[in-house]
């Protein structure tokens, strides 16, 4: 798979210098940030397997990459290149190429929308520059995670919504992400926050896609704020091409009685990493995080989720369902903190899995760390393989064995689909599921006979 | 229409059919009776084409064809109905777009065009009555929490709507109250018509007395021990199975 690309032939003095260390546009404040990023880039040192978070998760590959930034223009995107991957007819549609906001192509919200779309780096560049200092930096942690302070050094721009008080927003927001670069090894690091202030709700779809088959590299992070009573559907999707790496963070920080429904369909990428966290930071906080991937050949689809129950009263469903076909990897890490004030949390996870071919592989943990007494907790885990039962009763129908498979392994992933609200997420979902299947070959068992 | 001869079959090693014969016509009831581990539930599932059960001797004919090579799928596209003993519920599978993509396929085999969604909905609508089910249960997964007594009156319901020209009752009587059972059969008898054969395993007499058959087999051991009429089922309601056990136990000393 890596053969087209260039190898290094130096090992790099330090993961800052092998990523370039050069800091991202923006004004001194920005800088700031940036300088101690790349700090502790030094200091946290390139993920390898033997720590404890990266155990199944090998990167090492991607230090044989020459990385490089995207270059602007490389490829003339249109209106035409984006038009299979806008998933809302009468939405707001942000699109970044290569990580380079495209005004031209996106359809922004006007003055009387009553809520913020646009541009990140258009926002510290003029007039929100005082609220982006203090937004940018408060919601994202980068003490731990190579490629979270990596994006805080080098992201150029990326999504801002800001919804005000008491706003309802019906229309979704997607944020569209394509890599259009042919030269392999272009590295783009996204930048999202999100601010939903008290009462206010908005959907947002954030999407990311390949138009070439070169592989590329997308580290983004996404910060959500929800403010108290904010109400925040979060919907990622990824299908970058079979070559890319993809990294994201989605981080969550809610406050007093609000509300995120987190999804991650992860259906793309040679070898993708999602950490999706929340901190649960004020009584009756809830947030849902449903999540779906589909891997198969050599794909390799990481999930690591954090709960974090910091005080009383707060609820948290977790919902993780894979399904692993050829070679495929899955890795699902769940962790629950649940902290000593934290009591009357109730916090349930589960991850179900479904594997289609003896050659595939999930690593599911659960990671659950409760300093509260008075608390529910469950958790659960399952590995299993298409219901021998059920084939047969719908083959004993007149329905084909191939077909029959494919409505099972539908059937697996119908309570994830059930779970997003927004119609047209769920309808590209039944097409691209429906694409995933007819691509797949779902080798035969014995009983097919 | 059936032509079973000599027919073994077992499972995990384990003959369970040992050369059973049966031989049905268009238009007849067939009851197969017998004790529980006599082979009742192997033989359905042998004809329906479960792979879990393996044929070591013997032929089944279905109109003329070999019926053992054909797949499960196939089988059912030529004709051939199982209603299940434990029908399986199958979360995340809309029961009508299983049973319409059951229905089409079917329709496809015999070379006739599929339903639309429309024509389809009408032609459930018409067959649920039959059953008198719920069509609420409709919308939900396949079998997917519904009471035993639905799991059944669902089977039969899929069999209105197939028409298949041989279906074969697995114990479809168990766990259904008197009504149900009336309702049940009742549904079956509707659809008896001169072209097609009803094959009904039982444990018990008591479904027999709706369901009126032509023939009474007894299954003993994996064979057939005796055969009459409808009056052997209450013969057999009275006197047990004990009686032919001996018999069959006899017979198998050299």
């Amino acid at each position: 798979m890596m053969d087209t690309l260039a190898q290094t032939d130096r090992e790099p003095a330090d993961a800052a210098s092998f990523f370039g260390g050069e800091l991202g546009p923006g004004p001194a404040w920005l800088q700031s940030l940036r300088e101690q990023a790349r700090t502790r880039l030094g200091e946290i040192g390139f993920p390898t397997t033997e720590q404890e978070e990266w155990r199944f998760t090998n990167m090492a590959p991607l230090r044989q990459w020459s990385l490089h930034a995207a270059e602007p223009g490389a490829r003339q995107v249109g209106p035409a290149d984006i038009e299979p991957f806008r998933l809302l007819e009468d939405g707001f549609c942000l699109v970044f190429v290569d990580g380079r906001f495209r005004a031209d192509l996106s359809t922004l919200p006007g003055r009387d929308a009553g809520f913020q779309a646009g541009s990140l780096r258009y926002n510290w560049d003029h007039d929100d520059a005082r609220y982006m200092q203090q937004h940018l930096a408060r919601y994202v942690k980068d003490e731990t995670n190579f490629f979270t302070a990596l994006n805080t050094v080098s992201f150029e721009d990326g999504a801002f919504v800001s919804v005000p008080a008491e706003a309802v927003i019906e229309q979704p927001v997607q944020l569209l992400y394509l890599a259009a670069s042919e030269r392999p090894g272009a590295a783009v690091h996204p930048r999202n926050l999100i601010v939903a202030h008290h009462g206010s709700s908005v959907n947002v779809i954030e999407s990311y896609a390949s138009l070439t088959d070169a592989p590329h590299l997308t580290n983004t992070v996404t910060a959500l704020a929800l403010g108290p009573e904010a109400r925040v559907e979060h919907c990622k999707l990824q299908n970058e091409n079979e070559r890319a790496f993809h990294i994201a963070a989605v981080q969550a920080v809610q406050s007093r009685n609000s509300h995120w429904l987190s999804h991650s369909i992860a259906t793309g990428a040679r070898l993708a990493r999602n950490q999706i966290q929340t901190r649960l930071g004020a009584e009756g906080a809830e947030a849902i995080l449903n999540g779906l991937y589909l891997a198969r050949g050599e794909q390799l689809i990481d999930h690591h989720t954090v709960v974090d129950h910091a005080q009383p009263h707060c609820e948290s469903h977790e919902f993780y369902y894979g399904i692993l076909a050829g070679r495929a990897h899955g890795v699902f890490n769940g962790k629950i903190f649940v902290r000593p004030d934290a009591q009357k949390t109730n916090a349930k996870q589960t991850n179900r899995n479904l594997v289609l071919s003896e050659h595939a592989l999930i690593n599911t943990k659960p990671q659950l760390e409760i300093f509260a007494d008075d608390v529910k907790c469950t958790h659960g885990a399952t590995v299993g393989q298409l219901n021998e039962e059920a084939l047969f009763y719908l083959r004993s129908r007149g329905i084909g064995a191939s077909l029959a498979r494919r409505m099972l392994v539908r059937a697996f992933a119908n309570d994830a689909v059930e779970r997003i609200t927004l119609a047209p997420v769920r309808a590209h979902l039944e097409q691209l599921l429906t694409g995933w299947f007819e691509g797949l070959d779902i080798s035969l068992s014995s009983h097919d006979r | 229409m059936l032509e079973i001869r000599n027919l073994s079959a077992g499972v995990d090693g384990k003959e369970i059919l040992k050369g059973l014969n049966l031989s049905v016509q268009a238009g007849e009831v067939h009851a197969i009776m017998g004790p529980n581990g006599s082979g009742k539930s192997t033989l359905a599932q042998v004809l329906a084409g479960r792979a879990d059960y393996a044929v070591t001797s013997g032929s089944v004919t279905f109109n003329g064809v070999s019926l053992l090579e054909m797949k499960p799928e196939e089988r059912a596209r030529a004709g051939v109905f199982l209603a299940f003993q434990y029908p399986v519920e199958i979360p995340g599978v809309n029961s009508t777009v299983f049973l319409k993509a059951a229905f089409n396929e079917c329709r496809k085999a015999r070379g006739e065009t599929e339903l639309d969604a429309v024509e389809f909905l009408a032609l459930v609508k018409k067959k649920t009555k039959l059953l008198e089910l719920d069509p609420a249960l409709l919308n939900r997964a396949v079998n997917e929490g519904f009471s035993g007594g639905e799991k059944k009156r669902n089977e039969i319901f899929q069999m209105a709507v197939l028409e298949p020209k041989l279906a074969i009752l697995d114990e479809t009587d168990s766990g259904l109250d008197i009504d149900a059972l009336k309702i049940v059969s009742g549904g079956v008898n509707k659809l008896r018509r001169p072209d097609n054969a009803t094959l009904v395993i039982t444990h018990y007499q008591r479904l027999l007395n709706y369901i009126v058959p032509d023939r009474v087999h007894v299954l003993v051991q994996g064979r057939i021990v005796k055969s009459g009429g409808k009056e052997l089922a209450l013969e057999l309601e009275q006197r047990g199975y004990d009686w032919l056990l001996e018999g069959a136990a006899a017979n198998g000393k050299p």
